[in-house]
């Protein structure tokens, strides 16, 4: 394949990826950012939500848009409300300690892991997605005539990945809106940035905590069920996104909800455009690596603010 | 008060010593394996434990010394002893570097970076298949498995070597937390802004922090390698930095003997688990929250806290 | 140590009678039922059951294959407990999980060693937990039976108590599949495989074949482990390929094969793949109707074909398979049978090697090497439902027929069987030289 169309394939397929990513990093950024905790267990959650996914649509079967839409609103709230369970009956007894964090939500990542296992074996399952139309895209070229158009051979995308594309920015605006707009944002917003305060007044900070760990399980959830036709549901496929989750997060600067996202779209691209350039595992050597660096250069991460 | 530690600790040695001819064979082997993986732990306490400073990437230093060790043998012939050497100058090299680096971050940050070295050490295994023989890993030998004369295949020989190892780490650490420069290291963790202030160069000791415990860990895989005979990609994954993690803080961390309670404890809990039922992690994740819960500091912990303030 | 066997003497007289075992198993293959070529040995008054140690993926990686494979492993036992067991005795399971980890490998193999005293080890697939396994055997001396077809026995790298009888190496597999390719598929080859030793192997063994057939690989496409998208390396495939061969494994084959069909459109070369990228997967979920037309290698055949021999029937009747290769409990639950056959063959051979030998306990642990290593020929038939095999004793490697199929309507069918013979290579290694 030629240069131009095969960058064009790269960068397209490099906004599917930035688009889950987001949405699954929004959800860690967020708890770290309200509750000063790292979720081991938050690939566990993505993974709870591509499973749920698989199985509301074969519960429901029939037309396959309709079970999508089911499962898009149904996946999340369930690994929300198991989040918010989890946190309720563990997080808030090791009073949200760091360490004793970490160790309690790998426990929790074994648990998510072999209850899966159990219930919903050890295969890779699919979700039919609700439309997949394959679209050749064309490119241009510098013809005798001036610019030419004609279609590469192998540049093309489906329908399907468009709107995965497209749906992180609308969950995007919607949550800004409702961090900005709504009580529950203030709340949020008071809760993040002095816990102590809000507590005194009188804003039940043990409730909202339970309510972030769920909304932030939700968001992985969400990015699941988006990539879940993509990709398919199987029972260790949390590490990968809770490895780049926390990659974006800390690039994006700790807490800082605006950083995570630019980082998510940076390196959900980079991802794809590197694999152009070199041998792909030599690519993921390369950015992993550069992410090292990016880190050591700037320990603050590229967005948030320098704290020394 | 110092007998009382030394006693202890001899007699963890001593005890050890005795296990070697009462012990039947499967846990004979078992405890040489925890050995040597408790040695390890030691090593990510050293840093974890005693300096505060939390490393997501440990399994590169302990495969930069399994590997230095296993290719020096398979490529350039080396004998035993050489190749032990060589190993352990790779996990002294590779910390140096990754803590020259690594240092200039803390917290969340330094987690990341070192996780991102690690995963750049077993992508790059992968990568260069044809030299290191990527995921499958190779064999060591009986026939190079063999150091100063000793068959190390021999499993009494494999546990008091394993026994060597272990006691001398455990001594080192013992001598190195009661000398000054292990008081700084505490004084670190406990709070590195006053240090620093008290006139102690911070950097510098985090960087022999991060220095010694990468040499150890790295001793450690070297030692593995050698005395069970198999180097692979796995020990360079996410789990093997996991899991002193999760030894050091079940046992206890900033303990002496905590390393080597915990992954005693982490191995049997698993081994006796899957004996019982298929869902031993699903035991290892209760017994993980339970711990959580009830001894947030750790076996070794909890004891000290309760029982024993003396102890290190 | 003095050449136990006619089959030592050198490479050259190994091939030699190989291709000498064939003509035998040309003539015997209508045989079915149990060949009365084992001596049998009563074991002295003791009634105990046998105890087969079986290391099996439950958890990690490999679980898919695990789950399977322990559905084998306890169809053959009982069946060869209803033909009465070994020696007059009983045969038992004993499984250990090993997480797919070669370190936990190493110390499940002590552990049914020394723990649960089995008599064998066996059962391991995945090839890194072989490796990391395989030294313990050896020191404990311990025989150690994989099913794993890889080719790190016949390499050389493993040790006199570790023996693969029960399938055929991937070295000698990719082989028998060039002359395939080449007359039917095109010569113009892209390679697409996972970017670690069972990839490479691929790679290595594959190129040489086709190189031998005349044909080229153009492009060879290492995918890192862990992707989980695969549309831009498609990007890097030659517009001449005239066949694209892949082969991955691990949970994101599916989107691997879907991303394929969606990047070429209507407009694709052939396509040959191993089943390896699609064991315990329906053919006809969603996404998979690009592969309509293309071929497959199966070490054994998936879906019931027309005319299966009755040993073939009587083997997926014991396992339990559905004409589609499905559990008859759940037609959603496909099985991995192109390897698990495998299990089944193995118990058989082990059953074979301890009644050569006349086994009666652990002492007689380095008769039964022996024993296994003087088996040459393994007729096609209930012990052997895959097919005829050769049994090479110096490198521990079974060589069989291997299955080319094509889908069509979402079944695989047999196109092509392969000759035992291209899959020979020259020794790489004689075991039995090493010291019992």
């Amino acid at each position: 394949m030629e240069f131009g169309p095969h960058l064009m394939l790269a960068v397209l397929e490099g906004l599917v990826q930035a688009s889950v990513l987001t949405l699954t990093a929004l959800g860690l950024s967020l708890v770290f950012g309200v509750m000063r905790v790292v979720n081991v267990a938050h690939g566990e959650f993505f993974m709870l939500g591509a499973v749920l996914a698989w199985w509301i649509t074969s519960l429901l079967g029939g037309g396959a848009g309709l079970a999508f839409a089911a499962a898009l609103v149904g996946a999340p709230l369930m690994v929300g409300a198991i989040a918010a369970l989890a946190d309720w009956l563990v997080l808030r007894r090791v009073a949200y300690d760091p360490e004793r964090t970490i160790v309690a939500t790998i426990g929790l990542l074994y648990i998510f892991q072999q209850i899966t296992l159990m219930t919903f074996g050890p295969d890779a399952r699919p979700v039919p997605p609700p439309f997949n139309t394959r679209l050749a895209l064309p490119w241009f070229e510098w013809g005798e005539g001036g610019i030419a158009l004609y279609w590469p051979w192998g540049l093309s995308i489906t329908s399907y990945k468009l709107f995965v594309i497209a749906a992180a920015p609308v969950v995007l605006v919607a949550l800004w809106l409702v961090m900005t707009r709504t009580r529950l944002g203030l709340v949020l917003r008071a809760t993040r940035i002095d816990s102590e305060t809000a507590r005194a007044f009188a804003i039940p900070v043990e409730q909202v905590y339970a309510l972030v760990f769920g909304i932030g399980a939700a968001l992985a959830a969400l990015g699941a069920v988006l990539v879940v036709p993509i990709r398919q549901a199987h029972y260790l496929m949390g590490a990968d996104p809770l490895l780049l989750s926390f990659i974006v997060v800390i690039i994006g600067g700790l807490g800082s909800l605006r950083g995570t996202v630019l980082a998510a779209v940076l390196i959900g691209m980079s991802d794809g455009i590197i694999s152009v350039f070199f041998t792909p595992t030599l690519a993921k050597i390369f950015a992993t690596l550069v992410v090292a660096m990016v880190l050591v250069a700037r320990p603050g991460g590229l967005f948030g603010e320098r704290r020394t | 008060m110092t007998q009382r530690i030394l006693a202890l600790h001899l007699g963890l040695i001593g005890l050890l010593f005795v296990l070697q001819f009462v012990l039947p064979p499967y846990h004979h082997d078992n405890i040489a394996r925890i050995m040597v993986m408790a040695a390890y732990a030691m090593g990510y306490n050293l840093m974890f434990g005693y300096t505060g400073l939390l490393s997501l990437g440990h399994a590169m230093f302990f495969a930069a010394g399994m590997y230095g060790m296993g290719l020096s043998m398979q490529h350039a012939g080396f004998a035993a002893e050489a190749a032990l050497a060589v190993g352990i100058t790779a996990g002294f090299g590779l910390a140096l570097g990754v803590g020259l680096l690594a240092l200039r971050t803390t917290g969340v940050a330094f987690m990341i970076v070192t996780l991102m070295f690690a995963q750049a050490l077993f992508l790059a295994i992968l990568y260069f298949g044809p030299f290191t023989r990527g995921d499958e890993g190779f064999v060591i030998p009986l026939s190079a498995r063999i150091f100063a004369g000793l068959r190390l295949s021999d499993p009494t020989i494999r546990y008091f070597a394993a026994l060597a190892l272990f006691a001398l780490v455990l001594l080192a650490m013992l001598w190195l937390i009661r000398h000054p420069v292990g008081r700084v290291l505490i004084a670190i963790r406990e709070n590195e802004e006053r240090t620093r202030m008290l006139g102690y160069d911070t950097w510098r000791h985090k960087l022999f922090a991060v220095t010694a415990s990468g040499t150890i860990s790295g001793t450690a895989g070297a030692v593995y390698g050698l005395l069970f005979g198999y180097v692979g990609a796995s020990f360079a994954e996410v789990p093997y930095s996991i899991f002193p993690l999760l030894w050091v803080l079940l046992g206890g961390a900033g303990t002496l003997v905590g390393p080597f309670i915990g992954t005693l404890f982490m191995f049997y809990l698993i081994d006796l688990a899957s004996g019982v039922t298929d869902a031993y992690m699903l035991v290892v994740g209760v017994a993980l929250l339970l711990l959580t819960l009830f001894a947030p500091r750790g076996i070794m912990g909890m004891l000290r806290e309760r029982w024993l303030p003396w102890l290190p | 140590m003095a050449p136990r066997k006619i089959l030592s003497a050198s490479a050259g007289t190994t091939r030699r009678s190989m291709l000498k075992g064939i003509a035998a198993i040309g003539a015997s293959t209508a045989a079915t039922g149990f060949p009365g070529f084992t001596r049998f040995a009563r074991a002295a008054g003791s009634d105990a059951p046998i105890r087969i140690g079986f290391q099996v993926h439950r958890t990690g990686i490999g679980a898919t294959y695990g789950r399977w494979y322990e559905r084998v492993t306890n169809a053959a036992a009982r069946v060869i407990n209803e033909m009465g067991g070994i020696n007059g005795r009983p045969v038992e399971i004993v499984a250990e999980d090993d997480g797919t980890d070669p370190k936990r490998g190493a110390e499940v193999v002590g552990k049914l060693a020394n723990q649960h005293r089995c008599d064998v080890a066996y059962g391991t697939l995945f090839s890194h937990v072989v490796i990391g396994s395989a030294p313990r055997a050896g020191e404990l001396k311990i025989p150690y039976f994989v099913v794993s077809e890889g080719h790190h026995v016949a390499s050389g790298m493993l040790n006199r108590y570790t023996l693969q009888p029960g399938i055929t190496d991937v070295k000698s597999q990719v082989m028998a599949m060039a002359p395939f390719v080449a007359a039917n598929l095109g010569r113009k080859v892209t390679m697409i495989f996972p970017d670690f030793a069972f990839g490479h192997n691929h790679r290595d063994f594959f190129s040489e074949a086709i190189a031998a057939q005349g044909g080229e690989v153009l492009a060879r496409i290492a995918i890192p482990p862990t992707e989980t998208s695969f549309t831009r390396y498609f990007a890097k495939i030659p517009r001449d390929t005239e066949v694209i061969y892949h082969v991955m494994v691990g949970p994101s084959v599916l989107t691997f094969v879907k991303e394929m069909g969606e990047f070429f459109g209507p407009s694709a070369p052939a396509i040959f793949g191993f089943i390896d990228s699609l064991e315990g997967v329906d053919l006809a979920s969603p996404g998979l109707e690009f592969l309509e037309g293309s071929h497959f290698w199966e070490g054994m055949p998936r879906y019931e074909q027309p005319g299966d021999p009755d040993y073939v029937k009587f083997y997926r009747e014991q396992v339990g398979l559905d004409a589609n290769g499905a559990s008859v409990d759940d037609p959603d639950d496909i099985s991995a049978n192109a390897h698990m056959f495998a299990c089944w063959e193995t118990l058989f051979t082990i059953k074979n090697g301890m009644e050569r030998a006349g086994y009666r306990g652990p002492e007689d642990r380095a008769a039964l090497i022996e024993a296994v290593e003087d088996i040459d020929i393994m007729p096609a038939g209930r012990e052997h439902p895959q097919g005829p095999k050769v049994f090479n004793g110096l490198t521990h490697q079974a060589f069989g027929v291997q299955y080319i199929s094509q889908v069509r309507n979402s079944r695989l069918e047999v196109q092509h069987v392969t000759a035992i013979k291209d899959g020979f290579y020259p020794d790489e290694v004689d075991y039995t030289k090493q010291p019992l």
